[in-house]
This record gives structure tokens, sequence and C-alpha cells, in this order.
């Protein structure tokens, strides 16, 4: 009895012992031991590799050197920043206008690089602005946000903001079936079908200056607009997105909108929308959007609010739009280098379905349709189907290519990389991410020309990757080197928001492209800038009190200032009057309820103050800026409303007394 | 009389030397390179024979530290002069080209070689004078420290590493001076019959 309990005791463990071995392996094992070499970036070294990440619900984007992982910088788009004044400072604030007014935040998903025959050209970096429809066009000479329109009719701008290969057109379609924004959105919510449309834009980007406007939008049914990526080489002049819902339920999504086994690719012949235009198929419609654009000479954002939009009803204008079936709520719509090859990710498929542009064109010619969905054709899945790579992994969701023949896939539910041949759909090598990979980024990897060295994931889950840091743990991005036949993980690095999708250049190619170091100060065309101390004053306009202020290291001109009354709006154009590298200066009030300004040297940025008590308020500068830095602030004298003390103001008098 | 005209190939020097005087009036002639922690990519003044160039807004804002005056080229006479010294040394190296007498190379030799000197004892004295007149409320005072560049070569000054070197137009006069030499000395010397 006794022995008999020990031996099967015995048993118990060893079945235990064998099936503990089974587990695999932790991540540890997946690090070989030249990963530290091959993303050492030695001190004072320079990456190879600028990678701009969209920051995720941070509204911003982040900007890191690869293979390192270091963080660059954040610049502020769509969310105010305290820290540099974006959003709070005079000049910045119309940047943030909305046909609805000031808007302080967004939620941020994909970066895309401008180019020129489908290469990167370095000039620009769009990103969407998904929450309150928008797209930011980032000027790279300045890593500073240039341009943020906002999209009418559209809601969730996910599908954003892919671009064609010269730059043409950047693309936002909405993810929210919603009703137009002049009809009456006072309706039942189950009349979804009839009355809930979704638009795509068309951006117009300008080729000199890169301004943005809304060319046109396409009106189609009311289906949920992914993801999307034009077509390029033979494709060019195409235009694919990835569209789900279109069960059009308009609750419990994630079952009653998973029900078909195919939605759709859909392929857009914008040249055709062009043609339909231009004989004047176009209608235009009412519609409130706000085109926000900064001004290098005068440092300053202006906001315009335009008033209509030109709309093409694709339920009128047959062959501009037609369905390719793609399964499993599709997500991800990738093209390859060629242009020939179009691959969808069925976010809940186990297969991926690669689809063939020529055999598109061919259907289309052929009028090979299985029907239509709510008038639109619907290209029958064989006949535009190149193949499908069998058992890749589960979830597949984004794509990238490597310019070598070969596609490399993410899956969100398995948690890995998968790199594919196209032409033969064989998978060649997957590695595990840590966890739950979204997005991914190969240099390029959505260009004509990929710079295929390392592949970026970025995850969604960061669990036990970092030490922790309470409930709320960091963001997480991999880089794997996939110069050779294997991916190897070399590096994990932590991220701001929650990255989606990024886009990663050559640093020769950003940093070569006659990047500034500072304004030159006789550029400055702001109106109310002060280009030496001579030119220093303080003006009283009834209640509005303008301060022309200077700095230079390291003092403030003035720096005494009197006359102040309670009430008084006061406003502080503050000029950086160096003319040298590295050298902004801040500019803080006490208990501003704002933030401080970070003035760039050469430039003038305004700060809005309101006097409401009486008393004696500092000011001092934020950005250590020399060994005397400390030194570097001032005074600002707060009377009573119906005091009679002169404005005065004043540097390196120390007055006695001054006032009587 | 006869042997004291130069030779052809001293003509063409001579045609060469002016030449080299023209140049010099459309670069830098000296040079101060500054290096520091916080300015790995350096700082340049450039001294051409019309006016100063280079960073000077930037040196200008860091002299204010130890209380240097700020260089402005208006304040400099010899940058109004120095234009028409040069010229009128091309103009004369022109001259012997045809007048074409010996003695009249050696003048201008000699001539040249007074004005070097002169410029250096210039150039000095100014250094002298931005180096030591400082001002006396100036934020940094290291007592006994000056900052009087070196006339030429490398000199340490706080955080700064200072070297005073010819730029392209210096070495255009130099070579012009050496010219001026050779001339000199192979007319006199290898030209005695």
């Amino acid at each position: 009895m006794k022995t008999n309990f020990l031996k099967a005791t015995l048993v118990v463990v060893m079945i235990a012992g064998l099936f503990e071995s089974c587990k695999p392996k932790n991540s540890s094992n997946a690090v070989s031991a030249d990963a530290a070499q091959k993303a050492y970036v030695a001190p004072g070294k320079y990456d190879e590799f600028y990678n701009f990440v969209s920051g995720g619900f941070s509204g911003q984007m982040s900007v890191y050197g690869l293979p390192s992982g270091r963080m660059l910088k954040v610049i502020p788009v769509f969310s105010v920043d305290p820290e540099s004044g974006w959003g709070f400072s005079e000049e910045t604030k119309p940047m943030l206008n909305t046909s609805r007014g000031f808007v302080p935040w967004d939620d941020s998903h994909h970066t895309e690089l401008s180019q020129t025959n489908g290469e990167i050209d370095g000039r620009w970096c769009f990103i969407n602005g998904n929450n309150t429809p928008r797209v930011a066009r980032i000027d790279l000479k300045r890593f500073k946000t240039a341009e943020i329109i906002e999209l009418p009719n559209s809601a969730g701008n996910h599908s954003s903001p892919f671009i064609t290969e010269n730059t043409e057109y950047v693309v936002a379609g909405t993810r929210f079936g919603v009703p137009e924004d002049y009809k009456n959105g006072d309706l039942p919510i189950n009349t979804y079908k009839e009355n809930f449309k979704a638009h795509i834009s068309f951006i117009k980007v300008e080729k000199e200056t890169g301004h943005m406007d809304i060319a046109f939008q396409l009106r189609l049914p009311g289906v949920n607009f992914d993801l999307s990526h034009a077509g390029k080489g033979k494709s060019h002049g195409w235009f694919f997105f990835t569209c789900y819902n279109t069960e059009q339920a308009n609750t419990l999504l994630e079952v009653n909108a998973s029900q078909k086994d195919k939605d759709f690719i859909m392929a857009v012949n914008w040249k055709k929308a062009e043609e339909y235009i231009k004989a004047g198929k176009g209608r235009k419609e009412k519609a409130r959007y706000a085109s926000n654009r900064w001004n290098d000479e005068t440092h300053t954002a202006t906001s315009t609010i335009k008033e209509d939009v030109l709309v093409l009803d694709v339920n009128e204008l047959k062959d501009i739009c037609y369905m390719m079936p793609c399964p499993k709520s599709p997500h991800g719509c990738d093209v390859d280098p060629t242009g020939e090859y179009i691959v969808g990710s069925g976010k809940l498929a186990a297969l991926i379905p690669v689809f063939s542009f020529d055999k598109m064109t061919k259907a289309i010619a052929k009028k090979d349709f299985e029907g239509d969905y709510q008038g639109i054709p619907v290209l029958k899945y064989n006949s535009v189907l190149y193949g499908e790579v069998q058992k890749p992994g589960l979830g597949p969701l984004h794509t990238e290519f490597d310019g070598k023949g070969n596609a490399i896939t993410s899956f969100f539910v398995s948690s890995e990389l998968v790199k594919w041949n196209i032409k033969d759909l064989k998978v060649l090598d997957r590695v595990p991410t840590y966890y739950s990979v979204g997005h991914l980024c190969i240099p390029g990897g959505d260009t004509k020309k990929p710079s295929p060295k390392y592949v970026i994931a970025y995850n969604k889950i960061t669990k036990d990757r970092f030490l922790p840091t309470g409930p709320e743990l960091t963001q997480s991005a991999q880089i794997y080197d996939i110069s050779g036949d294997k991916m190897q993980l070399i590096l994990d690095f932590p991220t701001i928001g929650e990255p989606h999708y990024a886009q990663a250049a050559p640093a020769d190619l950003i940093r070569n492209n006659g990047q500034l170091k500072i304004y030159n100060i006789n550029d400055n065309k702001h109106p109310r800038v002060a280009k030496g101390e001579k030119e220093t004053k303080v003006v009283r306009e009834g209640n509005n009190v303008h301060v022309y202020m200077t700095m230079i290291r390291s003092h403030f001109s003035p720096d005494n200032i009197e006359g102040i009354k309670v009430g008084d709006n006061v406003y502080f154009h503050v000029t950086n009057l160096e003319q040298d590298w590295d050298v902004p200066h801040g500019f803080s009030i006490r208990r501003a309820p704002t933030a401080e300004l970070l003035v760039m040297p050469g430039e003038t940025a305004t700060l809005f103050w309101k006097a409401t008590e009486v008393g004696m308020v500092p000011f001092y500068c934020t950005d250590f800026c020399s060994a005397l830095h400390q030194e570097m602030q001032g005074y600002i004298r707060v009377s009573p409303a119906g005091s009679n003390v002169p404005i005065s103001y004043s540097l390196g008098t120390n007055l006695p007394a001054s006032s009587k | 009389m006869k042997n004291q005209k130069i030779s052809t190939l001293s003509k063409v020097l001579l045609l060469l030397t002016t030449a080299l005087f023209i140049g010099s009036l459309f670069v830098p002639m000296w040079r101060i390179e500054l290096e520091a922690p916080q300015y790995p990519e350096g700082l340049v003044l450039q001294l051409h024979a019309n006016k100063i160039a280079g960073d000077v807004d930037i040196i200008n804002g860091l002299n204010h530290y130890i209380g240097m005056a700020t260089l402005h080229t208006e304040n400099f006479f010899e940058f109004k002069v120095l234009p028409f010294v040069f010229g009128i040394f091309a103009l004369v190296a022109l001259l012997m080209v045809f007048i074409a007498k010996r003695s009249g190379v050696l003048a201008l030799f000699i001539a040249f070689i007074v004005f070097v000197v002169v410029a250096a004892i210039d150039f000095y004295r100014w250094n002298y004078e931005y180096g030591h007149n400082l001002d006396p409320n100036a934020a940094i005072k290291v007592p006994g420290m000056a900052y009087q560049p070196p006339l030429i070569g490398y000199k340490e000054l706080l955080n700064f590493g200072a070297y005073s070197i010819p730029d392209l137009g210096g070495w255009m006069l130099t070579i012009a001076g050496m010219l001026l030499f050779f001339i000199t000395l192979k007319e006199y010397k290898f030209n005695k019959n």
C-alpha cells in the first residue's frame, strides 16, 4: 500500500517533470550572443536609420535611432505639449484648431514618409489623427509639424495617411460609417444601413510646398475602412483599402461584424476619379473643416475654415471602385515593391491571400464579377487571387517587404513574425515577438526600394519584458536583424504612447536633407519680433499689454517690467536672439496657468498671461543656456486695477525706487 | 646698364606675384580657430583684407562673459587700408615686368618685408588690446588671466583652445614673398655678368 503510494507519487513527479521539460524555452534563449554587438552604437556615433513611430494615444510622433533604439525626439503633432508650448503659445494655437474649435488631443496611428518615384525622399512625414479626423504633415528639415488638415464626413480616420508613389495624394478613409456632417444625425442607430455612409478623402499634396487640400471624397456604403496602401510601378493609379463590417452591424461588432466568411479589399482607380472630376461629375457639397498651416518666416500658424468639399458618389460612378473578396475581416493591406502583389491580412484568418494586380485588371476588363456589393462590382475571389500562404500563423495583421522577393507578416494571436517568399508562397522563417505584435516596419518596407537591414516589431503587450512600473507598463518595440536568412532578435526598446505603424529611412537621407540648425533672425517676419535689444519695448493698448522681449545668453531684455495692472491681458512676444546651434531659451512665468515657451534661435513666440492679482511676479529661463543660466530671470510688478504706476521697463539699471 | 634688366623667367614670376597679390584680396588671409567642449564643430574667425568673417556673432556673444570687447569690421582702420596696400603691391609688381630693373624688384621685396613686419606688430597689438583690455564688470574674472590669442600657433584660453594660422590668402602672400625673394636672389646672385 505504502510502496504503491510512493511509486504513484514518483510517477506523477516524473510526468510533471517531463511536461515541464517540454515547455518552450523562455525568451532569453532566443537572443544569441552577438545581439548586443549588432544593436550597439558607441557613444558619439550615429545610428544607421531614423525610425518615425506613431505615438498612438499620445497623439504625437516619436523619433528613434536604429539599431540602438535610442529616442531622439518626440514631435508634438495633435496633442498639446506644455514642454515646448505647442498648443499654448499664441502662434501654435491655430495648429490645433478644428471646425469645432480647439482640440488638444488625438490618437495617431500611422506614419508615412513622402516619396518620389516610389522611394523615400526625406522631405515630410505624414501622420493621421484618428479621433478628430485629421492628417498632419511634419517637415523633416525642422522636425516640426507644418500643417494639419481636418476631414469632413469622417469618424475614426484609420486608413490614413497612406500615399501614392510621388506623394500626389495622401488618403484618409473613415473607420466608422456615419451620416454625412450636414445631414441630420439625430436618427435611430439601427437605421445604419440606410443612413450611414463611409467616405474616403483624397488629399492633394502640392509638389513644392507640401500644402494639403482635399481634392475629392468618395462616398461609399457604410462599412469600416481599415487600412490601405497605394499601388506602385505598374499599379500606380490604383489604391487598395481593406474593409470590414460589410455586415453593416451597428452593435456588438466583435460578433456581428465577424459573420461573413469574406469581407473586401476595395481597389480604387483614382486616375478614373480624376477623369470624372475633369468631366464635371463631382458635386461640391457643403462641409466644414479646418486647414492649418505653419509659416516659417512669421513663426506663426494660420487656421482657415473651408466650407465645401468635392464628392464623387461611387453608386453613380460605377467604374472607380471594385471589391476583391478577402477572408475574415481583413486588416493590413500591403503592396509589394513591384506593385503586382497585394497582400490582405484577415485578422481572424489562418492563411494569407495574395492578390495579383494583373489578374485583377484582366478580371475587370472581362467583367468577371460574382455580383455587386451595394452597387460596387465584386470580383471573383479565384479570378484575382495569386495564391494563399498556407498555415503561416494565427491572426495576420500587417506585411512589409524586404525587396529581395520576401515578405514579413506580423501575427498578433500567435505573437510572431513570419517571413515568406512572395513567388512560391512558402514560409521561410519565423521568430517569436514579446508579445503580440501589431504593426511592423522595415526601412522603406512599403516602398519600391526597401533597405532590408532590420525589421522592427511594435508590440501590443509588454508584460514581463521590462522592470515593472505598476499597472501601466511601458510600450515596447523589438528590433530583428534580417540581413541574413534567419531573423534574429537583437534589442527590445520602450516607446511612448502605443506604437502603431512606423516608417524608417537611412540616416544620411534625412540628416542631409538640408536640415536647419537655427532660424536666421534676418528672415524673421513675426509682426512683433524684436531683432535686437534696442527694439524691445512694452506697449499698452487699452487692457492689452504687448511686451517685445529678447533673450540672449544670459538675460532677458527687458527684465524689469512695471505698470502692469490687475485685469491686463499681457502678451509676451519673446525673440531668441541667438544665432548659434543648440542654444534655445525657455520662458516661464510664476503660476502661469498655461505652459512655458521654448524658443529656438532666431524664433519669436508669444505667451498670453492674464494679470489676476497684485504682487511681484518672477519669470526665468528654463533651458540651461550658459554658466550664468541661473541668473537669467526678471520681475513683473502687478499693481491694482486703478493704479497710476506708468508702464516702464529696463535692463541693467538698478534703479532706486522707481515709483512715487 | 643692360645687365640690370631682369630675365624673361623673372618677368613671368612677377606676373604670377601680381596675380597672387590680387587673388589674396578675395580670400581670407588669416584664421583663428577656436575649439571647446561645447563647440566640437569648432568656431573660426577669418581675417580678410577688408573684413572679419566667420562665426563673428557667436564669438562676440561668448566674449561678453570675460568682458572682451566685441569685434566689428568698422572698428579697424586696417580693413580700409589693406586692400589698397595689396593693390599697390600688385600694381608695382606688374610695373616691374615692364620697367624690368632688378633694383626695382629688390626695393619691392624690401617693401614687402617691411609690410609683413609692420602687419605682425599691428596684429600683435590688437591681440594684446583685445586680450587685456577687459570690462571690469565681466561675469568671469580669473586673476592674472589674459585672453590674448597667439600671434601664430596654439594657446589655451580657459575652456577654448585657439589656433592662429595663415588662411589661403596668407599662404598666397607667403608664396608672393618667396617669389620676390627668389627673383631678387636670381637677378643679383646668379646674373652677375
